[in-house]
């Protein structure tokens, strides 16, 4: 039972981070509630379906389907992302504003609704394919300790969803003027990680043959794999044992999506993302 | 936001993503055409998942070469085969296959285990 919540703790937490991090820093754009639940949504029906063609997703190209299926899903979400990051740049003064004046929702902001519904939807179906197949082997093996198992997993969701919410409402407590630097900082390192990620799966199928090799191994230090190095890993793309080009990809994505801020940015607010 | 006023921000900012995605698939093309030239020297073997046990559990494996793992999961349910060591997770459905390719290896002893059933599934790669 414990080995079923830990799993499904683990994927659902993941998710659930970044649907964290993607609420806080969409804080005040109307209609955010609806695409974020549109997203979820769309992210569990994407679950069941990837879930039911796990086996035809993996045989694809040469046996390196399931990697290049993820890769391209991250990179799709890394493009979200980065334009909700230079969207809210943009509009960081007049948000800050009308919350502030208004106390209410901000209209001018559904543009980037679909990216950040899309984001949501690819992180739900990521991790959540996962869970669904897990789920799965339980009811296959259909032993005595089943409803023990889905019992374990029904936790290990609850726990998953109340630590996703406890990071989105310690975002939420951070005063609104900095919020939107805070947050854009955030889901910039998210989506530089997310690269990264996608980097490591095209590495794995073989696509990626140049520097390959780990440049250094600080998992004595902090492991990829312990629980303060998972969190780091989803929040801000922390590698124990980063490839050169891993490192590439998240520089990059992270230098790209800060200079189109900057370039971006509404000019009567200097800070909104250079500092 | 009116609509034109959209479509000018997308045409603003957008020009920079094309570059960056035609500079990505360049660099995907060409390790590609890389990976292909390398593949005749791939070193293959065989793991087989029966009752969440892998079979064999251990293998010796040649250092310096590129090598190809063909996992068999031969239960009904499905197993997620992965390794810290070797940087690798692959989700493979109840009786199917997958394929892992592996980095050319340097000496030493890399541990494998299915995660969906940690207390039975371990493994590990000896190479030398």
């Amino acid at each position: 039972m414990l080995a079923a919540l830990v799993i499904v703790f683990r994927e659902v937490l993941e998710a659930g981070l970044i649907i964290g991090v993607v609420l806080a820093a969409s804080r005040g754009v109307h209609g955010r509630n609806g695409a974020v639940a549109l997203g979820v949504l769309a992210g569990v029906l994407g679950s069941v379906v990837v879930a039911i063609f796990a086996a035809s997703i993996s045989d694809a190209f040469d046996g390196r389907g399931q990697e290049i299926f993820i890769a391209a899903i991250l990179l799709f979400a890394v493009l979200m992302l980065a334009w909700h990051v230079v969207w809210m740049a943009q509009h960081a003064r007049e948000m800050t504003q009308q919350l502030r004046q208004l106390g209410s929702d901000v209209t001018a902001g559904r543009q980037s609704l679909f990216a950040l519904g899309a984001a949501v939807a690819i992180a739900v179906m990521r991790e959540g394919s996962e869970v669904v197949l897990f789920m799965t082997g339980i009811v296959m093996q259909g032993s005595n300790t089943t409803s023990e198992l889905l019992a374990g997993s029904g936790v290990g969701l609850l726990f998953g969803a109340a630590v996703s919410m406890v990071l989105y409402f310690g975002l939420a407590a951070i005063p609104l003027k900095r919020m939107f630097s805070v947050t854009g900082v955030l889901v910039t390192l998210l989506a530089a990680g997310l690269a990264a990620s996608a980097v490591k799966q095209l590495s794995n199928a073989g696509l990626i043959n140049i520097f390959d090799t780990s440049l250094w191994d600080s998992s004595f230090i902090l492991s990829e794999n312990s629980w303060p190095g998972r969190i780091l890993h989803v929040l801000i793309g922390y590698m124990d044992r980063p490839t050169g080009m891993q490192l590439i990809a998240y520089v990059v994505t992270a230098a790209t999506i800060f200079i189109l801020s900057y370039v971006r940015r509404t000019p009567e607010r200097r800070t909104a993302l250079s500092a | 936001m009116s609509t034109s006023r959209f479509a000018r921000y997308v045409v603003r900012v957008f020009p920079s993503l094309p570059v960056f995605l035609v500079s990505l698939s360049f660099l995907g093309g060409a390790s590609l055409w890389a990976s292909l030239a390398q593949a005749e020297d791939t070193h293959e073997v065989e793991i087989s998942i029966k009752d969440h046990k892998f079979e064999p559990a251990s293998l010796k494996l040649p250092t310096g070469k590129p090598i190809k793992i063909l996992v068999k999961n031969l239960d009904a349910s499905p197993e997620e085969f992965e390794s810290h060591d070797l940087g690798f997770e692959k989700v493979i459905a109840g009786n199917s296959s997958a394929t892992i390719r592996l980095k050319p290896l340097k000496p030493g002893t890399y541990m494998f285990f299915g995660e969906y059933h940690e207390d039975t599934a371990l493994g590990h790669i000896v190479a030398e």
